[in-house]
């Protein structure tokens, strides 16, 4: 029996539920030491020197500093800029300067506080707004935007903005290093992208390929943050394990991890749309600007994917978008679910608002007028493929009022709001064409069916889809399917855990894979003349009789699409993914205090794999839009993250969330797996806040473009109406 | 020495400022309690002491003297488990130890809640990937499949 589409059990669910599950911080290794990192304090300055402490024990611990790197002192990415540990100039607070070993955590920590820092300071950019040098900027030119605003009844204009947030994985960073026989080295610890980590290890310790090995320990949660982070920990925690010659674990507290690590670009995008009175959308000419923080890392990608969805999920004939991502004084900014377009369709749906005010139309028939429709071209001249735009935004609404919800308690105030978005899944632009993601499946020698790929479970479900992905195409059930864990030194790169990929892209090179090695099988079982019952049976006999039997597969794109790098135009991803959210919440006037009653989410994101792990996806980005949206707020003094805490960094508790309403569509895209599945990952992030922001305005009658829309926020805009006198007292 | 049960077998350590989290994970192996925080705001690191859940970061290992402590290791409900794994209950899994002992704490005292108990009970452990819907589906089918095999079973002993 197929198990795609199916609510099978996950495979590494047992594991979970029984606590044997074990994550980096559950291992122990004999005569493993731990690390801890010494760290500025200013955001920027100039490195004088390090002074240790003459009163401490230094004999008993092992100290690195940038001058002990064997290899680059860089944490390879794209542009190289961002070193393993500071030399000669601070760029950030909490960045690592040094690192200590010591047998016992406590002695780590102490010989770490026993180093001094001496830092000229220098001055600081620290936000956005003063930001000045540029890291990357895009242009995206469709039409004439000039000439269709000469055309204009009524040019709309409004800024948007959004804030840093934490991804929160509930299992903080952590790696294990371990020296090898011959001079090699082994990290296993928490990720999403074990080529990464592979690739940058190489660069830190100047060693070949084969003499670094980089495995997937249990991951709990990474949400983006375990994209490039775990480069920076893992050249740590090697660098201290070969100086000090032993095994080293590290493995950071909340407070650390909170301070140091990536989060969420913060951006400002203005928009100026030019309409004709009756509703026309005549051109949108939009301005971005994301806040990259002190180093490169990934900004570049970040950007170019918002800049493409900075249109949203509308046709509109002429387009202008030019971005920028700048440099501050501030712990850089990396991959977050959504990777940039959370933040420009927020943007985009907040406009969508305005210009329905402005005309007096209801912002849903104005998205039903502007919406994408199979054929329409998107920003970058993209035809619409498996479109679901209008299916997605009817169904949401149909599942929002198949219900009714008791009125609001005096003086709370009812609102209502919707949102429309699409997302492009797999890497933008020509990037899976240059990556060339693979994947095996093979007979082992033991006669089991094994998956192999890069591609990490983080919780979303990898292990499961491809075993069901594997499974139907071998035609053996799912459960006969092991999928090996990721080890770079025995498995393809299938490229990183990111972008909506695993399913789609490294999905469709697993199913690709079992469908050759099932003919190859039988046609060994031909021409060996050997008999078996079934698939299994007769792979066994393959083990058995001529060894393994290995298929791996190299990611085709879709035919047909073209992407121009130079003119930031052309075919963006192999396919978008479409979503609608309807957002019902109550406003208390006297707090400010925002409630979300209820939450519908439709999603298309093509054939269902597996319908409880698709609404997971859904229902989880859905939440984690919603803490950004109201209540996650990252506080920064002078460059340094006040809120660096549980209890201060507030995300989302089963007391503060609706029961969610989740609706699959399901527009098959014919290059996906499984008969048509798309990405699902990150399109779940996209909506709920635009949504949330047009109910609250709606309750309250201002439209409040910022995220998080914290109650002071509300509370002023509602005083500023004169809707609260007693509070101007 | 403090003396304690964990999962129904006797431990003894030295007495000491340790945290129980610790004593659990370091001292007896039992590293299905997870470290969210270290400062009882997370929950990943719940464990019963006796029908009570507590924060084990928060609770010094002289504090648990004499006490009947469980952690996932120990839970053993089979209805619990199955649910979480087939309704989706469980994600990345880290919080779900913890999560799980919340919920037990729960349908011991509690054993048909409604949603909104469930939301209460449970708004002490975070969990960044599910959005929580799974989980009370989770937990209310464990209710509804406790109470029918507790009917059944008394059918069963009815003469």
């Amino acid at each position: 029996m197929a198990s795609v589409g199916r609510r099978v059990a996950r495979v590494d669910g047992w594991d979970k539920v029984t606590g044997a599950a074990r994550y980096v911080d559950d291992l122990t290794i004999a005569g493993c030491w731990f690390g801890a990192t010494v760290r500025s304090t200013v955001p920027h300055g100039r490195l004088r020197g390090l002074h240790r402490e003459p009163t401490f024990d230094w004999d008993r611990v092992v100290l690195v500093t940038a001058a002990d790197i064997p290899g680059d002192n860089v944490i390879a990415l794209i542009e190289d800029d961002q070193p393993a540990l500071a030399k000669t100039e601070i760029h950030h607070v909490a960045e690592p300067v040094a690192l200590i070993a010591a047998p016992t955590p406590e002695l780590a920590r102490a010989a770490a506080c026993a180093v001094q820092l001496d830092v000229e300071p220098l001055p600081a950019v620290l936000s956005l707004f003063d930001a000045t040098r540029v890291f990357r900027e895009y242009e995206i030119t469709k039409g004439d935007v000039a000439a269709a605003r000469a055309h204009a009844d009524l040019i709309v204009e409004g800024e948007s903005t959004t804030g840093a947030q934490e991804q929160l994985y509930i299992e903080p960073q952590g790696m294990i290093a371990q020296p090898r026989p011959g001079g090699g080295i082994t990290v296993l610890g928490s990720m999403q992208c074990p080529f990464y980590v592979h690739r940058a290890l190489m660069r830190v310790l100047g060693l070949p390929s084969e003499k670094v090995a980089v495995i997937q320990t249990v991951t709990g949660g990474g949400f983006g943050g375990k994209e490039e982070y775990p480069s920076m920990l893992a050249a740590h925690a090697a660098l201290l394990s070969r100086k000090a010659g032993r095994p080293v674990k590290m493995v950071y507290d909340r407070q650390e991890d909170i301070a140091a690590t990536t989060k969420r670009h913060p951006s400002r995008v203005r928009h100026s749309t030019a309409v004709r009175r009756d509703g026309t959308l005549l051109a949108m000419d939009i301005d971005i600007a994301l806040d990259g923080g002190a180093y490169c890392t990934l900004s570049p990608v970040v950007l170019s994917r918002g800049t493409i969805h900075a249109a949203g999920a509308y046709a509109c004939p002429n387009v202008r978008v030019r971005s920028r991502v700048l440099m501050t004084h501030t712990p850089p900014h990396g991959a977050f679910r959504g990777f940039g377009a959370p933040q420009t369709l927020f943007a985009v749906e907040m406009q969508v608002e305005r210009v329905a005010r402005a005309l007096g139309i209801d912002p849903v028939d104005l998205r039903r007028r502007w919406l994408l429709r199979e054929g329409d071209t998107t920003a970058t001249g993209q035809p619409v493929v498996a479109g679901a735009a209008a299916e997605v935004l009817e169904r949401a609404l149909a599942q929002y009022r198949s219900k009714s919800s008791p009125p609001p308690p005096p003086p709370r105030r009812r609102g209502v709001g919707v949102s429309l978005y699409l997302h492009g899944a797999g890497f933008t632009g020509s990037g899976e064409d240059k990556l060339k993601g693979r994947a095996a499946v093979r007979v082992a020698e033991d006669g089991g069916f094994e998956v192999l790929a890069a591609s990490t479970e983080i919780g979303q479900g990898t292990r499961t889809i491809f075993a069901q992905l594997a499974a139907d195409a071998l035609g053996v059930p799912y459960q006969q399917i092991r999928v090996v864990e990721p080890d770079t030194s025995c498995v393809p790169d299938s490229g990183p855990t990111v972008a909506s990929r695993t399913c789609m892209v490294v999905g469709r090179v697993v199913e690709e894979a079992a469908r050759e090695l099932r003919a190859q099988l039988l046609r060994w079982g031909e021409s060996a003349r050997v008999t078996a019952p079934d698939l299994s049976a007769l792979a066994h006999e393959r083990a058995r009789r001529a060894g393994p039997l290995a298929v791996e597969k190299v990611y085709a794109p879709p035919p047909g699409i073209h992407w121009d790098d130079a003119a930031f135009s052309g075919d963006a991803y192999p396919v978008y993914a479409w979503g609608a959210n309807v957002a019902e919440v109550d406003v208390d006037p006297d707090t400010g205090e925002v409630e979300v009653t209820r939450l519908v989410a439709a999603a298309d994101a093509g054939r269902v794999v597996h319908p409880v792990l698709a609404e997971g996806q859904i229902e989880g980005g859905a939440v984690q839009a919603l803490g950004w949206a109201l209540t996650e707020e990252v506080k920064y003094q002078d460059g340094r993250v006040l809120n660096d805490r549980l209890a201060t960094y507030i995300i989302p508790t089963s007391a503060d969330v609706p029961v969610l309403e989740t609706v699959l569509v399901e527009q098959p895209f014919a290059h996906g797996p499984a008969g048509g599945a798309k990405g699902i990952g990150e399109l779940p992030m996209d909506g709920p806040g635009p949504a949330i922001v047009a109910a609250v305005a709606q309750a309250t009658g201002v439209l409040l473009p910022e995220l998080p829309l914290l109650p002071e926020k509300i509370l002023a805009a509602l005083e500023a109406r004169g809707e609260r006198e007693e509070a101007g007292r | 020495m403090i003396r304690f049960r964990v999962n129904g077998r006797a431990a003894e350590v030295a007495e000491s400022g340790a945290r129980l989290l610790d004593v659990l994970r370091l001292e007896l192996g039992l590293c299905g309690t997870k470290e969210g925080c270290g400062e009882g705001e997370g929950g990943a690191c719940s464990v019963l002491i006796g029908e009570r859940v507590v924060n084990s970061c928060l609770v010094p290992v002289s504090q648990v003297d004499g006490c009947e402590v469980t952690t996932i290791e120990g839970l053993a409900s089979p209805a619990l488990a199955r649910a979480f794994v087939e309704e989706g209950g469980a994600q990345c899994g880290i919080c779900t130890p913890g999560m799980m002992c919340a919920a037990e704490a729960l349908l011991r005292a509690c054993p048909r809640p409604t949603i909104d108990q469930v939301r209460a009970a449970l708004a002490g452990n975070l969990c960044r990937c599910t959005g929580y819907t799974k989980i009370f589906a989770a937990v209310l089918r464990a209710a509804g499949e406790r109470a029918a095999g507790e009917q059944a079973a008394g059918e069963r002993a009815a003469p």
